[in-house]
């Protein structure tokens, strides 16, 4: 087993340009890195601009977060650059985002970003510039085993981020190095004092970057040339129960800001873009035993051949839980769960674990 | 590692000499120029001797000249100041696509405060025409600013013909000569300026310190409001050590305007021709001629400026894009889109401006460094790639 750690001398001739953000995580990672022996490169990608947002604070692409990174590069003596990454960004996530939403889906923009922007097109043009690897502040741990690269859950288990990294290939893993994955976030806030980063107590950001106010239905709206139009909610065997603001503004699970008054709680069931309807159910109608997924992409293993009992992830925020997976004969996978699972959702991502090993994950349908 | 800067369009270094003549404000000469004892008497003085050799270099009067904080700021001042104080006569400005963005941001301002302006378009060589900006001249025009050279692409506009024409329909007419001081003569008589901005650290002097040249006789608004300071027109207490700067380094470059344009030019030309030879797929943008002496702007097909300057700062050479992604502008360069390049290409040009101390054993250098780093780019580009396979994109 191969770790690239840890005042390697074999370092020193090593080039790492790391992805700041501003944020604790990258900022460490960055000084990790330099303890570490590496020839770090700092560069902040500059991927969303509108106006009147510059002076949000929370997102990784503000001019507030340029200027935090620039600062913890200077504080470090690292070279830094401001890296354009506008049009790719707007192409592969903000497209993608606003197609996947008018169809009906709920995707995740982060982790199509780590796919086609960050692991793609930076790491591209850090290969291209002369450089051996890219690295960013995820939580998560890259190893080489048996002639495979290895995507590990972090060390911190309440901080891994390895369900947002699913879609790297061998290669990229092969450039990639996640310096604070072995740590805790304590730890980590630690070295960042250590080393008067300055951006210790900053808190993490959670929203999606270019969503303003975490409002999507509004971002939606202002990114489709047709109207958002009201329709229907209805219950699950079709009745009416009042109307909706428009789809955008629902997701599958979703109990707040309904405005229906109800005895029981009401949950969002499902979207339907034809009928312009959202099917409001209750708690129990949310779960769903089975689903399929696309677009996959495997880790540990080269691809799926038979069935295999796997722990399976179906949203950031979700807990793993037992099922098999079976192949296709068209490349997809079903997904089939032990016990029923809450608010299954057309358009995020199902991962894949053994154990803390990333087997591979894909599209939900 | 080597160092060298080929980006003096951007800023430069303060020459010795300069330097000299400011240290003694920083501290024994630390009065305030409106007291009324000797500590501040000198500095008066001072103030007064830097405005008078401000007045020579542009054959003004010294009480037409006026310090400001920098060459945006006076830019901020022509505009505002003439708006402001002349709407009841008209709300019209005319100016170009090419402007730098301390005019075009401004204009943008006064749309708002509901003046209309008119951005009359350049040639593909980035030249504006004298009858463009006549045909756009309304009876409510009340200001023509157009720019002196250009920052990116170093093009020289026709100013005397233009101060000819805004002379003949009694408008004013504001240039930034940003660039061009130290590079080209300027004579505002001659020339029919009514207001000109300039700043200090574009030729050899400090950072922090410009000038609004306003013409006895216009009429426009104060820029701060305060203290008596600059005839009232623009309060604050004065940077005296940064003026005094100012006006040595104006004396300086004026003095010596010839010899350094013979040199910049020899340098230019040859890089110009170097890089052209050396490199498929190139353009230069811009007059080849009629551009500042130092300037050199050219674009690479099938790959971003940006990429070729980090490159380039790896091997010691300071460089500048028409994409620089540091100012907080991610869209390509307005300039070059203005003279017609394609979005593509408009993110692949690199500018190099020459300066005082580039020697020719500079330019061999990045004459050797260069095209290996186009290549290395290329060979990466998905763009060129699909070009070299099927002969176009």
């Amino acid at each position: 087993m191969i770790t690239r750690k840890k005042m390697n001398p074999q370092n020193n001739s090593k080039k790492v340009l790391i992805a700041m953000s501003g944020g604790v995580d990258s900022s460490v990672s960055a000084a990790l890195l330099k303890e570490q022996g590496y020839e770090v490169i700092g560069a902040t990608m500059q991927i969303w601009q509108t106006e009147g947002m510059e002076e949000r604070d929370n997102g990784c692409c503000s001019l507030t977060a340029v200027n935090d990174a620039r600062r913890v590069a200077n504080k470090l003596d690292i070279p830094y650059y401001v890296l354009n990454f506008k049009d790719i960004f707007k192409e592969k996530v903000i497209d993608y985002f606003v197609r996947e939403y008018t169809a009906g889906r709920t995707p995740n923009p982060c982790i199509i970003c780590n796919k086609e922007v960050k692991f793609e097109a930076l790491l591209d043009k850090a290969i291209s510039m002369g450089l051996d690897y890219i690295a960013t502040g995820h939580y998560a741990q890259v190893e080489f085993r048996d002639g495979r690269y290895l995507l590990k859950k972090s060390f911190s288990k309440t901080k891994d981020q390895t369900y947002a990294l699913y879609n790297l290939t061998q290669k990229q893993l092969s450039q990639t190095l996640f310096p604070v994955g072995e740590y805790n976030k304590d730890k980590v806030r630690e070295i960042a004092e250590k080393y008067e980063l300055g951006v210790a107590s900053k808190p993490d950001s959670q929203e999606i970057c270019f969503v303003e106010d975490n409002d999507y239905g509004k971002f939606i709206a202002e990114h489709i040339d047709s109207d958002i139009l009201p329709g229907n909610f209805v219950d699950t065997k079709g009745n009416i129960l009042g109307e909706h603001k428009g789809i955008y503004y629902y997701t599958v699970g979703q109990r707040k800001g309904l405005g229906i008054a109800s005895n029981k709680p009401l949950y969002v069931v499902d979207v339907d873009i034809e009928k312009n309807e959202v099917m409001l159910g209750d708690d129990e109608e949310t779960f769903g035993n089975t689903l399929i997924a696309r677009e996959l992409n495997w880790i540990s293993i080269e691809k799926l051949e038979n069935e295999m009992k796997v722990f399976a992830k179906i949203r950031y925020g979700a807990k793993e839980a037992p099922a098999t997976i079976k192949p296709l004969a068209d490349g997809r996978v079903e997904v089939i769960f032990d016990t029923p699972q809450r608010a299954i959702t057309s358009g995020q991502s199902v991962v894949f674990y053994d154990d803390e090993y990333v087997i591979g994950g894909g599209i939900i349908e | 590692m080597k160092n060298i800067y080929l980006d003096h369009a951007a800023t430069t270094s303060v020459k010795p000499e300069v330097l000299e003549t400011m240290l003694p404000y920083f501290t024994e000469k630390y009065g305030n120029a409106s007291s009324i004892y000797s500590l501040g008497r000198e500095n008066k003085k001072a103030i007064d001797d830097a405005r008078e050799k401000v007045a020579k270099a542009l054959n003004a009067q010294p009480k037409e000249i006026f310090f400001t904080s920098g060459g945006t700021e006076a830019d901020n001042w022509a505009l505002e100041g003439i708006a402001f104080a002349n709407q009841t006569k008209g709300k019209h400005i005319i100016t170009t696509n090419i402007e730098h963005h301390a005019i075009l941001h401004t204009c943008k301002f006064l749309e708002k405060q509901g003046f209309e302006v008119t951005y009359v378009p350049v040639d593909n060589k980035g030249i504006v025409h004298v009858e463009d900006i006549e045909k756009a001249i309304r009876p409510d025009t009340i200001l023509i600013s157009i720019m002196f050279a250009n920052n990116e692409i170093g093009t020289i506009q026709p100013i005397k013909e233009i101060g000819v024409l805004a002379k003949e329909k009694g408008i004013y007419f504001h240039t930034d000569a940003v660039q061009a001081i130290g590079n080209i003569p300027i004579d505002v008589k001659d020339m029919n300026i009514d207001m000109l901005s300039l700043s200090g650290h574009k030729f050899y002097g400090p950072k922090g310190v410009g000038v609004l040249y306003i013409r006895d006789g216009v009429r426009i608004s104060p820029m701060l409001h305060g203290g008596a300071q600059e005839r009232g027109k623009r309060a604050s207490t004065e940077n005296v050590a940064g003026i005094v700067g100012l006006g040595k380094a104006i004396e300086l470059a004026t003095e010596n305007i010839e010899e350094y344009n013979t040199k910049l030019m020899k340098i230019r030309d040859r890089a110009i021709r170097k890089i052209l030879e050396k490199i498929p797929y190139s353009r230069l943008n811009g007059e080849e001629k009629n551009r500042l002496p130092g300037n050199v702007n050219i674009s690479f097909e099938f790959i971003e400026g940006e990429s070729i300057l980090l490159m380039l700062d790896m091997k010691g050479i300071c460089a500048s894009s028409g994409s620089a992604c540091t100012s907080g502008s991610l869209d390509p360069s307005h300039v070059l889109l203005a003279i017609g390049l394609p979005h593509e290409i408009a993110h692949g040009s690199l500018r190099l401006t020459f300066g005082e101390e580039n020697t020719d054993s500079d330019l061999d250098y990045l004459l050797e460094t260069l095209p290996p780093i186009i290549e290395k780019l290329r060979a990466m580009s998905p763009l060129y790639d699909t070009f070299i396979k099927n002969g176009r994109i």
